[in-house]
């Protein structure tokens, strides 16, 4: 070492070379194992790497600092949080419809959350650079800050509403929850640089703000205190990872012009993969929130089309188009949410939420907000079904759908010209026909038949009589093959779904709070106190 | 150090009392932003570039800022992303 | 909005999460619980991992140790992440103001050359070995079965990467921020035969695929040595010829060694007292990390405590076997 260095004055350090210093050096060549035997997983998925050291680290987070920040985060979020439940807060959103959007929220994301902490963990361990492991195993660290925030903020609304109490049990058994869970398996078990173009780039970095800004936005629109806090605070660890996420792709980009058509490849099927799961949000904006901040359609424009548009821009000088099936999303922006809630109001005996149908108010916003579609294709479809509903034979389904291969929504979407249409696609493997709900995920079936193929479809092994609880014997007289899939599920048949007017939520709302279930519709009970009048509501008897 | 891109960046700040001066830094130096308020949130559009500067975040602030205490309140950026002692860039470097 | 709420009428449907109520009975549940118990996917995978098509993408089978119930592997600490997070923020408050406290007295920069040079050759290497702790134990998180498991080794990755910082820390004040120490540190550790013995154990555990071993190997053996060797003998001695400047540092590693030894601890006693089948498991790599181990630490022990290294190597050993038999293992 340099004896004159202590003679001189301490060097005051940069932000960058005190990172630099307490990072870089920390790895070294191994020599008593060879370093194919320690990274096993970085080869075979033919991605290119000659120099590891040439990853730019965009936030220079040392350890310390990392807990620096993340503690003063943490302590003001629980304030938050401890205050939103001392003072009974999950009362003060707008009305219980609103919570119904949190049902799949627990129950669909939470455990993505958790996938996605445990898949850059598998980066953390696997990546032979120094910077892209730290910045991996930040990512991973964070990611089970998401999955834990969630659980804490909505365990509150969870002890006073139903279809929230089994949230890991339903994730792994639900049948529409299977699309996220299927989305978040097939990234873990890919390769780790699919998974992190995947996650990094093409989920968080181009789609993940179209789905929390306008969605926590909405949350604290709608009186969630706890809900926009945790969101808000999750989404300044995003912003680090989706810059890691445009990090990782100039890298792989720049270290060989054979990574080139691998990460397009994987462009082209997480985008199309992550806008059909993120699609959900589309019905959770449009029709779950009582009160409204922006349309699908329009957080589609701001943050893909624009956004979107500004990044693809930039990558063009690596070679990178723009993602392939983007002008169908384009194309279907306008009929996504609609065609999802219809399915989900069809089916909402066998879901573990509630549903209804759009108020004259909200049917009048959907017109505004969807001119060129609401009032051709869907205005009518929920008029005839309101009527049917006032006639007292309202509509249902009692057949669960076909799900596609691949993202496992049931094939509700319709052909991107012609919205009378369904769009279904059929690829034959192995002397089997595979169903697919569009070209994109034909196209990703196709290129990898023998993974999708494995796919655990609810449905399929819903008729094929593998979801039943222990016990249950299918050649009794009174056997309801619904009923005990959906006890299998750990959805409370009668309680969690159906309608949402009479719903032990919509009935223990107007009980609790006194406000009505549907700030559009008026009370459905006599619990309702008369605002303008307190007396009459002190008067009146409480359950 | 410029760029001739018009592609719009953006940042996304939680809105309340931390944010307050940082807002106020980036209207004054950036002079093509423009700031849209949401509940809970507000977003800032710029073609091209923003900068947030320690500097000028100080002079409204009252105090020294670490702009790394941006991450506490920021929910959101789009651009690629450069950051020192002294400056927060985000940018897009083609047209 | 105000809103005026009938508290005598609302009484919650549910007190705490289904999953808790199985596992705990009817009451409230702690954050520590909800964060961790069941929280990872048990069934329907869709998909065989591509980096390990014979087995699902959480899988017990990645370890020989078989646990009826892998949430019985608690930490007594009860970390979440939040509580993870405030702590090491808070520790971490007190350990910047003992490095400025240091910077400003140049307390490193002002001892005697050998010593800085003792330092930089006995200590700051070590910078490379919580690296590897670092690998090591993102291994254990990444293939690991269950939250109650995983989420620790995660926190402890973590950890790890702090340690590696702040030992590296100890080196710049040492050299005054021009990383020459941590450069020389670096080539001891790729390259002095002081050193080698130890790097070699290091990427041994780099290629040992069950997570569990790796646990005992890095956790519990390897630091329950390296870190009394270092960080109280090693530190002992140069304190009793310079001063305490180094033990203020090193006072810290020591805080979080023992902290950290309460989750090792109670991991290891569950899991041996599961089946007799995990205690010879567990006891076997205790012996067989140990006997690998304690030989490589001889000569960096010699280079810095000269005749009285056996003794310190002896007790060390002492202690690790203490602790193991305390824990139920058969060593």
């Amino acid at each position: 070492m340099a004896a004159e260095g202590n003679s001189k004055p301490a060097k005051k350090l940069s932000l960058k070379e005190n990172y630099a210093l307490l990072t870089r050096g920390l790895g070294w060549e191994p020599s008593y194992e060879k370093k194919e035997d320690i990274f096993r997983y970085i080869s075979f998925e033919g991605v290119k790497i000659h120099d590891w050291d040439k990853w730019e680290d965009p936030f220079r987070l040392t350890m310390d600092a990392y807990w620096k920040y993340q503690g003063e985060k943490e302590r003001k979020l629980y304030a938050i949080v401890d205050a939103f439940q001392q003072h009974n807060g999950q009362f003060n959103v707008t009305d219980a419809r609103y919570v119904q959007a949190l049902k799949l929220f627990i129950n669909g994301i939470t455990e993505l959350e958790y996938d996605s902490h445990r898949g850059f963990n598998i980066l953390a361990r696997e990546f032979p650079g120094v910077g892209p492991r730290i910045a991996a195993q930040m990512q991973s660290l964070d990611e089970l800050r998401h999955a834990t925030t969630q659980i804490h903020t909505i365990s509150q609304y969870a002890k006073y509403f139903t279809g929230m109490n089994e949230f890991p049990y339903q994730f792994d058994r639900v049948w529409y929850l299977s699309i996220p869970k299927s989305f978040f398996e097939d990234a873990v078990t890919s390769g780790p640089f699919e998974f992190i173009v995947a996650i990094s780039f093409a989920f968080e970095y181009v789609l993940t703000n179209l789905a929390f800004m306008p969605w926590m936005s909405g949350a604290a629109f709608n009186g969630d205190m706890a809900t926009v806090s945790f969101g808000f605070s999750a989404q300044s660890d995003e912003a680090r990872h989706m810059t890691l996420g445009i990090e990782v792709i100039k890298f792989l980009l720049e270290q060989d012009p054979g990574n080139v058509p691998l990460v397009q490849k994987w462009i082209d099927k997480w985008f199309w993969r992550g806008y059909r799961l993120l699609s959900l949000l589309a019905t959770m904006m449009d029709y779950m929130l009582p009160k409204r901040v922006m349309a699908w359609n329009e957080a589609w424009e701001i943050y893909y089309e624009q956004n979107g548009g500004a990044l693809f821009a930039d990558l063009a000088r690596y070679g990178i188009k723009p993602p392939k099936r983007a002008p169908e999303t384009i194309a279907e922006k306008g009929h996504v949410a609609h065609q999802m809630w219809s399915v989900f109001y069809g089916v909402r005996d066998a879901v573990g939420f509630q549903t209804w149908l759009p108020s004259d108010e909200e049917m009048a916003w959907m017109s505004e907000k969807y001119p060129d579609t609401f009032d051709k294709y869907y205005r009518p479809r929920y008029e005839y079904w309101k009527s049917l509903e006032a006639a007292g034979t309202p509509f249902k389904n009692a057949t669960l759908p076909q799900l596609c291969q691949v993202c496992q929504w049931p094939c509700l979407f319709t052909e991107s010209g012609d919205p009378t249409t369904l769009s279904l696609r059929e690829s034959e493997y192995q002397g089997q026909t595979f169903h697919t709900c569009s070209d994109g995920c034909k196209d990703i079936f196709d290129d990898t038949p023998e993974k999708y193929v494995h796919a655990w479809l609810p449905v399929h092994q819903i008729y094929q009589g593998n979801c039943f609880l222990p016990g249950v014997d299918p050649t009794a007289p009174d056997f309801n093959p619904m009923y005990e899939a959906l006890r299998y599920m750990g959805i409370k048949p009668g309680i969690d779904g159906g309608d949402y007017k009479g719903s032990a939520d919509a009935t223990n709302w107007e009980n609790w709070t006194s406000r009505p279930a549907n700030i559009h519709e008026g009370a459905y009970t006599d619990a309702v106190r008369d605002t303008a009048n307190p007396a009459d509501a002190s008067a009146r008897k409480t359950s | 150090m410029a760029t001739t891109s018009t592609q719009p960046v953006f940042i996304a700040l939680q809105a309340n009392n931390d944010t307050m001066p940082i807002i106020e830094a980036i209207r004054q130096d950036n002079p093509n932003a423009v700031v849209h308020d949401y509940p809970a949130m507000v977003k800032i559009d710029c073609p091209g570039r923003l900068v947030i500067r320690r500097e000028t975040v100080e002079e409204h602030l009252g105090r020294e800022f670490d702009l790394r205490e941006i991450q506490v309140n920021m929910i959101s950026i789009a651009g690629n992303v450069d950051e020192s002692e002294d400056e927060f860039v985000l940018e897009w470097r083609s047209a | 909005m105000t809103v005026e709420i009938r508290t005598k009428g609302v009484k919650p449907l549910a007190i705490s999460f289904g999953h808790l109520q199985r596992r705990f009975g009817d009451k409230p549940a702690t954050r520590y619980q909800e964060a961790t118990f069941d929280i990872q996917s048990t069934a329907n995978f869709h998909y065989k991992p591509l980096w390990d098509p014979e087995r699902e993408m959480f899988d017990a089978r990645r370890t020989a140790i078989v646990m009826k119930d892998w949430y019985a592997l608690k930490d007594p600490r009860q970390f979440y992440y939040g509580n993870y997070t405030t702590t090491r923020a808070k520790q971490q408050d007190a350990i910047d103001r003992t490095l400025d406290f240091v910077e400003k007295r140049d307390l490193l920069r002002g001892l005697s050359q050998d010593t800085r040079e003792l330092i930089v050759h006995a200590i700051v290497p070590l910078r490379h070995y919580e690296w590897g702790a670092n690998t090591n134990s993102a291994h254990v998180s990444a293939y690991g079965f269950g939250t109650a498991i995983t989420s620790p080794a995660m926190m402890n990755t973590a950890d790890r990467l702090g340690m590696a910082q702040h030992i590296s820390r100890i080196g710049l004040l040492i050299d005054g921020n021009s990383g020459d120490s941590l450069q020389a540190a670096q080539a001891l550790w790729t390259d002095h035969a002081d050193w080698q013995p130890l790097r070699r154990e290091v990427e041994r555990m780099f290629v040992t695929r069950d997570w569990f071993e790796v646990f005992v190997a890095q956790l519990l053996v390897a630091d329950a040595l390296v870190y009394p060797l270092f960080f109280q003998q090693i530190d002992a001695a140069i304190a009793g010829d310079s001063g305490s400047a180094l033990s203020s540092l090193s006072d810290a590693l020591m805080r979080w060694y023992e902290e950290t030894a309460k989750w090792i601890d109670a991991v290891i006693k569950t899991a041996a007292a599961e089946s007799a089948d995990n205690k010879a498991l567990l006891s076997g790599w205790v012996q067989t990390w140990r006997d690998r181990l304690l030989p490589t630490l001889t000569p960096i022990a010699q280079r810095a405590l000269g005749n009285k290294a056996d003794d310190a190597l002896a007790a060390t050993t002492a202690a690790l076997n203490a602790r193991a038999a305390k824990l139920g293992l058969a060593v």
